[in-house]
């Protein structure tokens, strides 16, 4: 076999362990192509200017890029701001991010604590709440569109009331409450997975030794259930913060940013900027992208920090 | 406070209380959130573009019933009509000429009535519009789209499941030195998700020549730190003395890797497998920037591309839509158990 011979003769140069290298090797290559080379060339990008997209041929512009994001004259005010678009977009996915993680988590954390009670077909109803997650965000878009649209069968419902049929996507109030809606019909099962996963990690004696204290179930939570859970809490709250602000798929086919800028989010601005528009500003968008970087950064230290705490503790994995 | 108390029992009963009620009652409404919506989707991508356009809409999808008259080469609809003295019969139509009708009775197909379209009503009846779904591979590339999306998904499983295990290969069984670097380095492509390289991923890719091409798809998405790291946890777990053994019989390192270790690491590389395929038959924003050619779209920017059009031809979208979440939906149903184990890890027993 030729790959056997070629790993033969590998091996007699480099002898026995570093042949690790060489499992490594493909990997790395990918990596290095599609990860490392993309950092260090937006970096660039965001340093220069103009619309030429090879690095080299750009004109270097330190960090002209960063002010005009990040320019206003009056800060209070929005509208002033050289770029209020992607001031506008900040500001969406901040309140999109807060609201939703928060509901999300909320709701996940009802859900995984009625699952760990004795229920008939606990499996079944794991999947039931798991099953949206698999769903493609386009098509879970699709489907809430389908429902939301002014023939649809939520106005429907509101006619047979007798109320009058709303148009649910094109007006900024609404259309940010469905995009925060759908976003978690669409991711709350993995996050109850995880803490239903928790939940069933908590000792049974400690609920045992609560039972025979007495104790009202409401001192159970906030004593014994909630403390425990709380590494597992941290975690989800930070993996749906960093799934959060890079909110794009599902709301650029439900709404596509709109009504005006109303669900316009940092992802999408980088896209229209980059790609969307007219004229390509890759260094604008480059530039963007770091900034969400530094955001997500700080986040992942955050649950680097937690996990590790985590671990000090006893019970780490 | 009351709401409170019966979240917090976690050791059940001997009959059901108040709280079991509960509990149920909410888990019900889950079941009816999560899943009236994509029913609705499944019974209205059945309807005929008529019966999508009514309002309000019906569950089961209807469509005016036909019937084949003697002398007529077409079927003709029909109507319930109601006549000058009050009787009411069904009729078919041959033709409507204004706000006048000729109608004709099927069973004495001779004899042509003159009605006001205002005196019938369509006879309707539940059928479903296969056609919908027949009609996407006959009018449109629907075929291109899937098949685009089949060898995206397939091929880039493939090659994540081979460098990947190759990898955590690597770095799990043999010592050399700067092996913590390149775990770090690999792991922390964990922070680096594509939305914040988009701009200089579309260069790279541009330059190598894979824009428009399928390759561009899924050549960047195949390393992925999640599987590298999934996969070295398990081969960890593989005695190094099979290793020895199969060196004692002078195996070289490939043919261990491929004939001992693989083999072993099954489960795992079942779980990355599941993962990958879910991955690569959902992803939009990658593909949304690097195939901009029709014949080369997946299903995923097909729909999109589909949705945005000035008049969308909701009938076909939903057809669409049904046919790219049902290879997720079956998958599921048959792996439910394994994929939602595989994520809670460990925890759930």
């Amino acid at each position: 076999m030729g790959i056997d011979s070629l790993f033969r003769a590998v091996q007699r140069r480099l002898g026995l362990q570093r042949m690790g290298w060489l499992f490594v090797t493909p990997n790395l290559l990918v990596f290095s192509v599609f990860c490392f080379l993309p950092i260090a060339i937006n970096v660039i990008y965001a340093t220069s200017g103009g619309v030429n997209l090879m690095p080299l041929q750009r004109p270097f512009t330190g960090l002209e890029n960063f002010q005009i994001l990040f320019e206003c004259q009056n800060y209070a005010d929005l509208s002033t701001c050289r770029k209020d678009v992607f001031w506008r977009a900040i500001w969406n996915t901040l309140t999109f991010s807060v609201l939703q993680v928060g509901l999300m988590v909320l709701f996940a954390l009802i859900t995984a604590l009625v699952l760990n009670r004795k229920i008939v077909g606990r499996g079944f109803w794991r999947g039931v709440f798991f099953y949206p997650v698999l769903l493609s965000p386009v098509v879970v878009a699709l489907i809430w569109k389908w429902l939301l649209q002014r023939q649809g069968v939520l106005n429907a419902g509101l006619v047979g009331l007798g109320w009058e049929p709303v148009e649910w996507l094109t007006q900024s109030g609404t259309a940010f409450f469905w995009t925060i809606f759908v976003s978690i019909w669409a991711h709350m099962g993995f996050y109850t997975l995880i803490l239903l996963a928790g939940l069933q990690a908590i000792p049974r004696d400690l609920y045992e030794a609560a039972a025979l204290d007495r104790a009202k179930p409401w001192r159970v939570l906030t004593r014994i259930t909630l403390p425990l859970l709380m590494p597992n809490l941290i975690v989800v709250l930070v993996l749906a913060a960093i799934r959060a602000v890079q909110i794009f798929d599902e709301v650029f086919v439900l709404t596509g940013g709109g009504p005006g800028s109303a669900t316009t989010f940092i992802v999408q601005f980088i896209y229209q900027t980059g790609f969307a528009e007219q004229i390509h500003l890759y260094g604008l968008a480059a530039a963007a992208s770091l900034a969400l970087a530094f955001c997500l950064m700080l986040l992942t230290l955050v649950q680097l920090r937690i996990s590790r705490a985590g671990q000090n503790e006893s019970r780490g994995e | 406070m009351r709401i409170l108390d019966f979240l917090l029992r976690t050791r059940g009963r001997q009959r059901l209380d108040w709280t079991d009620y509960l509990s149920y009652g909410y888990l019900l409404l889950g079941l009816f959130t999560l899943f009236a919506p994509v029913v609705w989707l499944i019974m209205s991508s059945f309807k005929t573009e008529a019966a999508l356009a009514q309002f309000p809409p019906s569950f089961l999808p209807y469509a005016q019933s036909t019937v084949t008259v003697t002398g007529f080469d077409k079927p003709l609809p029909l109507f319930e009509v109601t006549l000058e003295d009050g009787r009411r019969q069904t009729l078919a139509q041959v033709n409507r000429v204004g706000i006048m009708a000729t109608m004709v009775d099927p069973q004495s197909p001779d004899e042509r009535l003159r009605v006001n379209i205002a005196q019938r009503k369509p006879v309707e009846s539940v059928a479903f519009a296969w056609s919908n779904y027949t009609d996407l591979f006959q009018k449109f590339t629907f075929g291109t789209y899937l098949w685009n999306s089949v060898f995206i998904t397939v091929v880039a499983t493939l090659l994540t499941l081979l460098i990947n295990s190759m990898a955590a290969f690597g770095l799990s069984k043999y010592r050399f030195s700067g092996q913590r670097g390149v775990l770090l380095l690999i792991l922390s492509t964990l922070m680096i998700p594509p939305t914040i390289i988009l701009v200089p991923m579309f260069l790279v890719i541009n330059e190598i020549g894979l824009l428009n091409s399928l390759w561009g798809v899924i050549l960047p998405a195949i390393a992925t730190p999640t599987g590298v790291f999934l996969l070295r946890q398990y081969m960890l777990t593989i005695p190094d003395e099979l290793l020895e053994a199969a060196r004692m019989d002078h195996a070289s390192e490939w043919r261990i890797y491929w004939r001992i270790v693989l083999p072993l690491s099954a489960p795992a590389l079942a779980v990355l497998a599941i993962f990958s395929v879910m991955w690569r038959w959902n992803d939009f924003l990658l593909p949304l920037i690097v195939l901009s050619r029709n014949e080369q779209f997946t299903l995923q920017l097909a729909l999109n591309a589909f949705q945005g059009e000035l008049n969308t031809q909701w009938h076909y979208l939903l057809a669409m839509t049904v046919i790219t979440l049902l290879p997720v939906t079956i998958v599921f149903a048959f792996l439910q158990r394994h994929i939602t184990t595989g994520i809670a890890g460990a925890g759930v027993k």
